[in-house]
């Protein structure tokens, strides 16, 4: 048995320098970027991570921005029984202004059709008699499109009267659309989803990140080896920042490209506004991460500071007829002060002086939580 | 000449458990140390306190003369720690793996890759490490801790739920760290590892040192008797006993499992012999004292692995 040998001191072997030569400012630089290529290539190939950063928040982009599509132009479906001189009447481009609006089917069965009005799938039915009266029977179900049935339909009575005057028209009506940008629903809602899937990744990727660590001891690895706490927490944010930047990149890209988004001047201003935010919200990850011991426990603290920062940020819906306690709630979280100032400087034309004060107040929350992380932080769970 | 690790009267209190009580140990350079203790003796906790990721209650501890607590970033790269889980990035290859924690050391990939060879994973060496086997992860994480060179190892069960082969081979590797001149510490269950791979052992049981020594030397040390077993049903236990005591034979215990008949005793030589005469010798096992009867007669309980 080689234990045999009792305590005969073996004579250590000679061993080039001790514990790596390098020069320290090699050795810093070298864990530096290893360590976030560690970082970055574990969620590239977590795809539940993947998911809920960039395709979940993308999915409500595309899922409010469908829906905001069809609500601005109220299409209204009119059926025509038989044949009525005013609409085959029409020519060109009068006719192609009219279908803009107004959705004509022909039928033949009267009786029929107007039962079909009466359930809703027909908003109108149009009926021509021979001495030229012209019948419209409307379903009050949407109010909104009976009025602009009766509008049209009327206007187009009008002009046809007038018309077989033989005279030209006293009065011409020019109406021409102003370009609202509050009314775009997508031109709000981008900034909005935006700063709610940036929150989102940060917050839950420094808090798991960290509570992860500790649980499967990487972090005592860390602590173990002769790298600083600096390098580990520049790599993580470097990390957080390319994230960021990402979500806004695609975001940015399928918003215009998608569905109509307009940006103004300096909508570039995001970047370093996201840039702020991101360190916010990651603080607010670490103090969730230093305070839990699960990731169950990160997760649900997490959960509980994400979610009514997310709804009273005005990300999904103003927040302007909201009561006085509710506003107050939502002026200390972070989120809100992105949206605006993203909203702003992306689609309302403001411009350096609307984004530096909220990216001042950002740092400084990022700076006040992440000291009181550092304060609560533990290396180990016991 | 400094001794690689001492520790003088480190004591750790959780709550109500005092885990580690009064603990005092000196390694020397080159050596390798075994604790050998029960789940709850505190071996992981003296181990955590030696490498410097935990502050001792009481007490002082000296690595290659320097004190380990509060971190001190020149002794680092001289230590290398295995640990008990799997303490690995998520996601990554054992290659990527292992490069990455070399890189915290300022060692290149050319080292870390020679590593993973050394351990005989490189052609895993694409394998995500919650792919891996026990063995293969264990041995990946030796790796990580012997990449940057260190003079001291730190090893806290690195044989746990291993089968039999997958154990063996990492003994002949951990054998070779220590052959190289590193100094080794190393917790585990197993009383026979224990004896395979330490200079010495201390045996160690609610947060204290019970026993210090060459596991050959301790062995010796205690009142060994002899365990003779033969097969049951070739005498029975009253029969046995009358002409043992005839014969004059110390006897120790004598039972009958009903699976053999067992003898322990001093004197091994009449008890063969009485044996031998009544042409009861089917199934003879002759035993002599393992490190398991230096723990049962330490701690007086059976050794719970």
């Amino acid at each position: 048995m080689t234990a045999s040998t009792s305590t005969e001191p073996k004579v250590p072997a000679q061993r080039g320098g001790s514990g790596g030569g390098a020069s320290a400012e090699r050795e810093r630089v070298s864990a530096f970027w290893s360590l976030s290529r560690a970082m970055l290539l574990g969620m590239k190939r977590d795809r539940t991570a993947t998911f809920f950063i960039l395709l979940f928040p993308l999915v409500f982009l595309v899922f409010f921005g469908s829906l905001g599509k069809g609500s601005s132009s109220p299409h209204a479906k009119v059926a025509q029984v038989g044949a009525v001189k005013l609409f085959d009447s029409m020519q060109g481009g009068d006719r192609a202004g009219l279908d803009q609006v107004l959705t004509i089917t022909r039928t033949d069965d009267e009786a029929a059709t107007l039962e079909k009005v009466r359930k809703g799938d027909y908003d109108a039915m149009i009926k021509q008699g021979p001495d030229g009266e012209v019948e419209l029977r409307f379903s009050a179900a949407d109010t909104v499109r009976a009025g602009a049935v009766q509008g049209v339909l009327g206007s187009v009575v009008q002009s046809a009267n007038q018309k077989a005057t033989g005279q030209p028209p006293a009065y011409v009506l020019d109406a021409q659309q102003v370009e609202d940008k509050s009314l775009k629903s997508i031109q709000f809602l981008t900034p909005g989803l935006l700063g709610w899937a940036v929150a989102t990744g940060a917050v839950f990727g420094a808090a798991l990140t960290l509570v992860g660590w500790r649980k499967s001891k990487v972090l005592r690895r860390l602590r173990l080896a002769p790298v600083s706490a600096g390098t580990v927490v520049s790599s993580r944010i470097l990390v957080s920042l390319l994230t960021a930047l990402l979500q806004t990149t695609v975001f940015l890209v399928v918003a215009t490209n998608f569905f109509g988004l307009k940006l103004t001047g300096n909508w570039w201003l995001v970047i370093p506004l996201v840039a702020c935010a991101t360190l916010a919200f990651m603080s607010i990850g670490l103090l969730a991460g230093s305070v839990a011991k699960t990731e169950e426990a990160a997760n649900g603290i997490s959960q509980i500071i994400v979610l009514p920062m997310s709804f009273l940020s005005g990300a999904f819906f103003p927040m302007d007829g909201a009561p006085g306690w509710l506003k107050t709630v939502s002026e200390v979280m972070p989120l809100r002060y992105l949206v605006q100032a993203s909203q702003s400087v992306l689609t309302r034309g403001g411009g350096v002086m609307d984004a530096l004060p909220t990216m001042g107040g950002l740092l400084l929350f990022a700076a006040v939580l992440t000291g009181i992380a550092w304060k609560l932080f533990k290396w180990e769970d016991a | 000449m400094t001794a690689a690790i001492s520790a003088d009267g480190i004591r750790q209190r959780y709550g109500d458990v005092q885990a580690v009580d009064g603990v005092s140990l000196t390694v020397e350079a080159g050596e390798f140390y075994g604790i050998l203790g029960p789940n709850g003796a505190g071996k992981t906790t003296t181990m955590e306190i030696l490498e410097g990721v935990r502050k001792p209650d009481e007490g002082r501890v000296e690595l290659l003369g320097m004190a380990p607590w509060p971190r001190n970033p020149k002794l680092l790269p001289r230590i290398g720690v295995q640990f008990q889980a799997s303490a690995f990035f998520r996601k990554l290859t054992a290659r990527e793996t292992i490069r990455t924690f070399a890189s915290f050391y300022g060692v290149g990939p050319k080292r870390a890759d020679a590593m993973l060879e050394r351990v005989g994973l490189t052609d895993k060496a694409e394998v995500m490490t919650d792919q891996m086997s026990g063995g293969q992860a264990q041995r990946l994480s030796i790796a990580c801790a012997l990449a940057h060179d260190p003079e001291i190892v730190f090893l806290d069960e690195p044989t746990t739920g291993l089968d039999p082969q997958a154990r063996r081979n990492l003994w002949d590797l951990l054998r070779d760290i220590n052959n190289e001149g590193r100094t080794v510490v190393l917790t585990t269950h197993y009383l026979d590892e224990a004896e395979v791979l330490c200079d010495r052992v201390s045996i160690m049981d609610h947060g204290k040192i019970l026993h210090t020594g060459a596991p050959a030397t301790l062995i010796r040390e205690i009142d060994d008797t002899v365990r003779i077993s033969v097969a049951s049903g070739q005498l029975t236990v009253e029969r046995a006993r009358d002409l043992l005591t005839a014969a004059g034979a110390d006897i120790a215990t004598l039972e009958d499992d009903s699976v053999s008949l067992s003898v322990s005793t001093r004197l091994p030589a009449p008890v063969l012999s009485v044996l031998a005469e009544q042409n009861a010798l089917r199934g003879l096992e002759v035993r002599g004292a393992t490190l398991e009867d230096v723990f049962l007669q330490l701690t007086g309980r059976e050794y719970r692995a």
